[in-house]
C-alpha cells in the first residue's frame, strides 16, 4: 500500500484551517549553520562547569559544552554516564527527584536558567522534552494530547488551537496520518505514531529546544527512520539535543557530538564534544576512539 | 560399556531409583486427602455467601411488594412499607459521599503526589487503623460532638458517621489508583509546562478516574449497609423525612433492625423484604464497578 505523503490541497481544506504547507527543507552544510547561529541567537545554551548531584551522589561532573542553535546536538556514552541527568538538566526536569541539585551555570541565550527570575514551569515551555518511551495521555484523543500543553496552561481560542494543532501535527509529519481521525484515541496509534504524536504535543507550547532521551529506542526500524527523518526536518526551527546509545543514529542525525563517560567516582563527565564528523572520525581522547570503535561501552 | 561413575558408587540402578515403588506406598493417598481438605476449605469460603444470598432471598423476594417501596410504616402496629427507610438512605448515603469523597479523595492526592515519605506511610496507616475501629465506635464518636451538643438525634450526625466509614476506603482506593498511573504522563505533563496541580487535576486524576470512582462506589454500598454508626446519630424514624438534616431519619438497616426484632411475623416479613432490597442494591452497585473496571487499564 502507498503511503500518502500528498499534502492537501488548500481547495480541500476549511477556510479557517487553511495555512501554507511546511516549506521543503534546505540541505545545510555546517558552515552555514553556524552562520545562521551567529545571526539568528535563538536557542544557544551554553554549559559552564555543571555539577549535577542527587543529594550526595555526585552525578555529573564539570561539563563545560555550548549547544549550537537550530542544530542537532547528540549525546552519547555508556550506561550509566548520566546522559540523561545531564540532559533533563537542561529543562529542569530533573528537579522533581528530591535532592537533585545544579552547580555551576546553564545558561539559555545568555539568561540563567537555574537564575532566581526563572521558573521551571516556564522554562520547561521554552525547552520542550521527547521520552523514550512514546508517552501520550491514555484518556485524550490525537487532537487534545496535541492540544493538552496549550489547553493546561492557559487560556486559547478554539480557532487558534485548531490552527496550532494542525501546524504542529504538520511539522510531526503525522498530519497525513491522522486528519481523519483526530477524535480517536491517542494511543490507538502505533508506537512510532504515538512518538510523533507526543513530538507534535512538545512543538505545539512553542518550545525553542527540544530535548529527545532516546527518542526512537523503544521503536522498530521503519519508525525510527521516520523520527530521524523529523529530526532533520526539525532542526531548521529548533536546537534540538538528543540522548541516543545508538552510535550509527548520532552519526546519522547529528550536527555536533557530545561524548560522555563514568569515571572511577562513578560520576559522569565530558570527555570532549565537537563537529559529529570530527568525533566520529578523528577523535582527541583515545576514551572517545575506544568507545566510537566499540572497544567499550 | 562405559566406566562406573565414580559418585554415583552403591547407589540402586537408575530404573530403580525413578520407578514408583520406590516411593512409600502412602504417599499418593495422602496427596488426595490433602486435596481434599484444601477443596473443601475453599467451598466453606463461599458458603457464607451462598447462605445470606438463598435464605434473603428465599424470605425476602415475596416480601418485596409495592407497599413495602412505597408506603411509610403505619403510625399504630402493623402494617404499611419502608418508604421511609428507602428514602432516609437515598439522602444519609450520598451526603456522606459528598462529604467523604473531596476529603478521601484530596488525601490521596496528597499522600501519592505531594507528601514526603514519612507523611504517607502515616496517613496510609492512619487509614488502614480507621478502617478497622468498630463502627459503633464512630457511632459514639459522632455522637458526642454532633448528637449530644443539640440534645438532639439527626441526620447530619448520621451522614457525618457514614462519611467516617467511607473516608479510608476512598483514601486508600484513590492512592492505590494514582500509584497505578504511570510516572511517565506526570514526566510527560510537566515537561510541557504543565503546573504540577494542574498535572495532578487534569492528568493524573483524569487517567486515574475509572479506578477513583470505582473506590467511591464500593465505599457507597459499604455505607448503605451500616447500622450500628447510625444508632447514635441519625437515630431511624418511623415518619417520613425528606431534607430535614436536623431530625432524625431512618434507613434500610435500621429499619431492618427494629423489624427484625418485633414480635411480629408481619414486620419481620418486612425486616426480609427490606434485607432483600438492600442486598440487590449492594450487590448491583459491587457487580457493576467491577465489570466496569474490569476492563480498563488503570485502577
Amino acid at each position: 500500500m502507498a503511503v500518502e505523503t500528498q499534502m492537501p490541497s488548500q481547495d480541500e481544506l476549511p477556510p479557517e484551517t487553511r495555512h501554507a504547507p511546511p516549506t521543503p527543507i534546505p540541505v545545510r552544510r555546517p558552515e552555514e549553520i553556524a552562520t545562521v547561529g551567529a545571526t539568528e541567537p535563538s536557542g544557544q545554551i551554553e554549559v559552564r562547569d555543571a555539577r549535577i548531584r542527587y543529594g550526595d551522589f555526585l552525578a555529573v561532573k564539570d561539563v563545560r559544552l555550548t549547544i549550537r542553535p537550530r542544530a542537532v546536538t547528540a549525546i552519547i556514552g555508556p550506561s550509566g554516564c548520566g546522559k540523561s541527568t545531564f540532559l533533563r538538566s537542561l529543562n529542569r526536569m530533573h528537579e522533581l527527584i528530591p535532592g537533585a541539585t545544579v552547580e555551576g551555570s546553564i545558561k539559555l541565550d545568555g539568561i540563567d536558567i537555574y537564575g532566581p527570575t526563572v521558573d521551571p514551569v516556564q522554562l520547561r515551555r521554552v525547552v520542550g522534552m521527547v521520552f523514550q518511551r512514546p508517552n501520550p495521555f491514555p484518556t485524550m484523543s490525537i487532537y487534545d494530547n496535541v492540544a493538552a500543553g496549550l489547553r493546561l496552561t492557559g487560556r486559547v481560542r478554539r480557532a487558534e488551537l485548531d490552527e496550532i494543532v494542525e501546524r504542529s501535527l504538520h511539522r510531526a509529519a503525522l498530519w497525513d496520518e491522522v486528519k481523519d481521525k483526530l477524535k480517536a484515541n491517542g494511543t490507538s496509534l502505533s508506537g512510532g505514531q504515538q512518538q510523533r504524536l507526543c513530538i507534535a504535543r512538545a512543538l505545539a507550547v512553542g518550545p525553542e529546544v527540544i530535548l529527545m532521551d532516546e527518542p526512537a529506542s523503544a521503536l522498530d526500524p521503519i519508525a525510527t527512520l521516520r523520527i530521524e527523518e523529523l529530526i532533520a526536518e526539525l532542526r531548521e526551527s529548533y536546537t534540538i539535543v538528543i540522548v541516543t546509545h545508538n552510535m550509527q543514529q548520532a552519526s546519522r542525525v547529528s550536527d555536533d557530538t557530545a561524548f560522555f563517560t563514568m569515571g572511577e567516582d562513578r560520576a559522569g563527565y565530558l570527555v570532549e564534544a565537537g563537529e559529529t564528523v570530527k568525533i566520529f572520525t578523528n577523535p582527541t581522547e583515545r576514551l572517545t576512539e575506544d568507545y566510537i570503535s566499540g572497544r567499550f561501552g | 560399556m562405559t566406566a562406573a561413575n565414580p559418585a554415583l558408587q552403591g547407589l540402586p540402578p537408575l530404573a530403580e531409583r525413578l520407578g514408583r515403588a520406590s516411593l512409600p506406598r502412602s504417599r499418593d493417598l495422602r496427596d488426595r486427602g490433602m486435596r481434599a481438605l484444601a477443596l473443601a476449605a475453599a467451598a466453606l469460603c463461599l458458603v457464607p455467601l451462598a447462605a445470606v444470598l438463598i435464605f434473603v432471598t428465599l424470605n425476602g423476594a415475596s416480601a418485596l411488594n409495592l407497599d413495602l417501596l412505597t408506603k411509610p410504616p403505619k403510625a399504630l402496629g402493623i402494617g404499611g412499607g419502608a418508604v421511609t427507610a428507602i428514602l432516609g438512605t437515598l439522602q444519609l448515603v450520598p451526603l456522606a459521599a459528598l462529604i467523604a469523597m473531596p476529603v478521601g479523595i484530596l488525601g490521596a492526592v496528597y499522600v501519592g503526589e505531594f507528601g514526603d515519605l514519612r507523611s504517607a506511610r502515616t496517613i496510609r496507616f492512619a487509614a488502614d487503623v480507621m478502617s478497622g475501629v468498630p463502627s459503633i465506635l464512630i457511632g459514639i464518636f459522632v455522637f458526642t460532638f454532633l448528637v449530644l451538643p443539640f440534645r438532639q438525634f439527626n441526620a447530619f450526625a448520621g451522614s457525618v458517621a457514614l462519611a467516617v466509614i467511607m473516608i479510608p476506603v476512598i483514601l486508600r482506593t484513590t492512592e492505590e489508583t494514582l500509584r497505578l498511573v504511570p510516572g511517565t504522563l506526570r514526566e510527560a505533563s510537566l515537561a510541557l509546562g504543565v503546573p504540577m496541580w494542574r498535572t495532578v487535576l487534569s492528568v493524573v486524576l483524569r487517567t486515574g478516574l475509572t479506578g477513583i470512582l470505582t473506590g467511591a462506589m464500593l465505599a457507597v454500598a459499604r455505607a448503605m449497609g451500616e447500622t450500628a454508626p447510625l444508632l447514635f446519630t441519625a437515630l431511624g424514624s418511623r415518619l417520613v423525612n425528606v431534607g430535614n438534616l436536623a431530625q432524625p431519619m431512618d434507613s434500610l438497616p435500621l429499619f431492618i433492625y427494629r423489624n427484625a426484632t418485633q414480635a411480629s411475623v408481619e414486620l419481620n416479613h418486612q425486616a426480609w423484604g427490606a434485607a432483600f432490597l438492600l442486598l440487590i442494591v449492594v450487590l448491583v452497585i459491587n457487580v457493576l464497578v467491577r465489570f466496569r473496571t474490569w476492563g480498563s487499564q488503570v485502577g
